[in-house]
């Protein structure tokens, strides 16, 4: 593997996750407990879709082949796509939808402070406007995690069910491959080791303030990275792509 | 307070940038000083338009009686010596 | 009865400084004595309002997930967010004349309070996100653009902001429709087919014609109303039809036509059966539109017990 095809490999990853979870985030819209949170899940996903288009822009430049963003995100298939298997699973309710945000923003949280140093300086740069809005992110799903946590018996539950639920997908989120290894070789990539460290005691840290217990680590699902998903992210890509898979002449 | 209820309201006030008065921008509803801020954030401020916020629970305002308004304001307006065009200077007389 | 006489003395004289004010065009304030017909009046109509721009979220949230490009995507989430937003700063003026979100919400699950008959209608295809933009949200506005003078403060504050926000919302409409009036003729059948669909629907919006309209002489003579509805009709009429023409969309009325003298367009008739057929809850999505509110409502229930259940534990936080 060429420096390049770990660079385009890189960025396709971070631009499909931000894909994705944009894509179930927007799912909240006219969805949420209250209007203002309404407004504030739409946010998210608004700055979501706003780095993948900055990721996937920088891949498609990269691979050289003429690519845009809106060719990588609408025109690739289930096994080309290689977010991690978190950011696809179905919204549930919405301690689900905060639990899984609390552990995605706190990752890329670390991740793209860390990536704010990065060889590469457009990754760089990306990464210094991406870690203002993942720090909101994280912070406005730590305070919910702590409101149900500690607020009534059924919140209590519902978000400790949803912890439990997604902590096997957590792992994903820290593993390493071939690419990985070549960038931080570079100091393009991070070293997901130290980032792991920090999320985890981030997390622990939320969890105990808001009463509720840290799940033991078990078996971790996997297979984003290598484009080997749930049954759901085809079901995503069916409804997102409808409009230029069916159209495949029209410029909307 | 009811279980189904839409959280309690707050005040928005807010500086369009340093320097600037705060002004009233409007209400939101939240359960808690974080949550007042972060949903004034949101609604507010979608196109930058503050660089600062204040929230204040509604209940916590105090209002002057529009009633009152002749006994409140209206001794205040026959004090013109308290403006600078209330006094002669002479002629030539500069950047007083 | 001296005393009564008395009140009434009292009462005569506050609803003459409340005409006085109106007369002169001063703005009412939440805390100033006003009429009870006056409050009620506003209450009906802004949470009419508030109640609008948030039903307005579902039709154009269809689309979101099936959004043909990553900006389309981006702008019509952020437009529809816009609505929420709006939503919040009507329920906030509306809040100021004594009656809570809490309640406005469930006058509108009873059915006492209405939204926007527009609203009814479904979102068939992505031609449809382009002519709610364009048409939907060009005709709310020359309404709104008309409400920024309105008699009650919050109310008109609310709607300068809104209309200051919303100018982006009729532009991002009327482009999505000029591009597929420029693109393949699958596109072109179906901008075509969503301006067929909406253009008498978004006439209706600016509702009955004058004379005919229950609340109009109130709402006139207390200055809520700055604009007959025929008026704003006519405007967002005359303001339009170049703008299809302009990009080759063909209007759906045999009898529009240029009126030289009157110095605007004629049109035909408006079918005021379908207008009250769904007013009275017999539009194509009326039930559906209901039951998801009324869904997410109580689904949010528990979220908002637990809210509050923390910040009562915690006190002052």
């Amino acid at each position: 593997m060429t420096e390049e095809q770990a660079i385009y490999n890189y960025c396709l990853r971070m631009g499909d996750n931000s894909l994705i979870q944009s894509y179930r985030l927007s799912e909240w819209c006219s969805n949420a407990p209250i209007l203002e949170e309404d407004l504030a899940l739409t946010n998210f996903a608004l700055d979501m879709i706003g780095r993948a288009q900055a990721m996937l822009a920088y891949a498609g430049k990269i691979e050289g082949k003429g690519r845009t963003d809106d060719d990588l995100a609408y025109r690739r298939s289930e096994r080309q796509y290689y977010n991690h298997l978190i950011m696809e699973l179905p919204n549930g309710d919405f301690a689900k939808t905060i639990a899984r945000l609390l552990f995605t923003a706190t990752y890329e949280f670390y991740l793209f402070t860390d990536l704010q140093r990065s060889a590469d300086p457009t990754i760089a740069a990306i990464a210094a406007k991406t870690v203002k809005e993942v720090k909101y992110h994280m912070a406005h799903a730590g305070d919910w995690v702590l409101r149900l946590g500690d607020g009534t018996e059924e919140s209590h539950n519902r978000i400790q069910k949803a912890i439990n639920k997604l902590w096997m997908y957590t792992g994903e989120l820290f593993e390493t491959d071939e690419t990985d290894a070549i960038l931080a070789d570079k100091n393009i990539a991070v070293d997901l080791a130290l980032v792991k460290a920090k999320w985890t005691a981030h997390i622990t840290g939320v969890l105990k303030e808001a009463t509720l217990s840290v799940p033991e680590d078990e078996y971790m699902q996997t297979g984003g990275r290598k484009g080997v998903h749930t049954e759901h992210l085809g079901h995503i890509l069916s409804e997102m792509q409808y409009l230029q898979r069916a159209y495949p002449e029209a410029i909307w | 307070m009811a279980t189904d209820s839409q959280l309690s309201m707050w005040e928005v006030f807010m500086q369009s940038k340093p320097g600037n008065n705060y002004i009233h921008a409007g209400t939101v509803h939240a359960s808690d000083k974080k949550m007042a801020l972060q949903n004034a954030r949101d609604t507010y401020t979608r196109r930058g338009e503050g660089t600062s916020i204040w929230v204040v629970p509604t209940d916590a305002i105090v209002a002057s009686d529009p009633n009152d308004n002749d006994m409140f304001f209206d001794p205040a307006n026959d004090k013109v010596y308290r403006l600078p065009t209330f006094y002669v200077m002479p002629e030539g007389a500069k950047a007083i | 009865m001296e005393l009564l006489e008395k009140y009434d003395k009292l009462s005569e004289q506050l609803l003459k400084t409340f005409e006085g004010k109106i007369e002169r065009g001063d703005a009412i304030e939440p805390r100033d004595n006003m009429p009870d017909g006056y409050r009620k009046h506003l209450i009906r109509q802004i949470s009419q309002h508030a109640h609008s721009e948030v039903i307005g979220m579902q039709p154009e949230g269809n689309w979101i997930t099936r959004a043909p490009s990553l900006k389309a995507k981006q702008v019509l989430l952020a437009k529809i967010q816009d609505e929420g937003g709006h939503g919040l700063y009507l329920y906030s003026a509306a809040e100021t004349l004594g009656i809570t979100r809490k309640e406005m919400i469930d006058q509108l699950h009873t059915g006492k309070a209405k939204y926007s008959n527009i609203f009814n209608y479904p979102s068939l295809t992505w031609a449809d996100i382009g002519a709610i933009g364009w048409l939907v949200d060009g005709a709310a506005i020359v309404n709104q653009v008309s409400l920024q003078r309105t008699s009650y403060g919050p109310y008109s504050r609310a709607m300068v902001r809104i209309c200051k926000e919303e100018s982006f919302h009729q532009r991002q409409g009327y482009e999505i429709m000029a591009k597929m009036m420029k693109g393949t003729k699958d596109q072109q059948e179906m901008a075509q087919d969503a301006m067929n669909r909406w253009w008498w629907p978004s006439l209706m919006m600016f509702g009955p014609h004058d004379g005919e309209s229950p609340h109009t002489s109130d709402a006139v003579k207390w200055k809520i109303k700055r604009s007959s509805n025929d008026e704003l009709r006519q405007k967002f009429i005359d303001k339009t039809v170049p703008q299809a023409e302009l990009i080759g969309l063909t209007m759906p009325d045999k009898d529009l036509k240029w009126n030289e003298t009157k110095n605007c367009y004629d049109h035909g008739p408006i079918d005021w059966n379908e207008f009250y057929r769904v007013i009275n809850g017999n539009g194509p999505c009326n039930r559906q539109r209901m039951e998801h509110h009324a869904r997410v409502h109580h689904e949010g229930g528990w979220v908002r017990a637990a809210a509050e259940a923390y910040s009562k534990k915690k006190e002052n936080i």
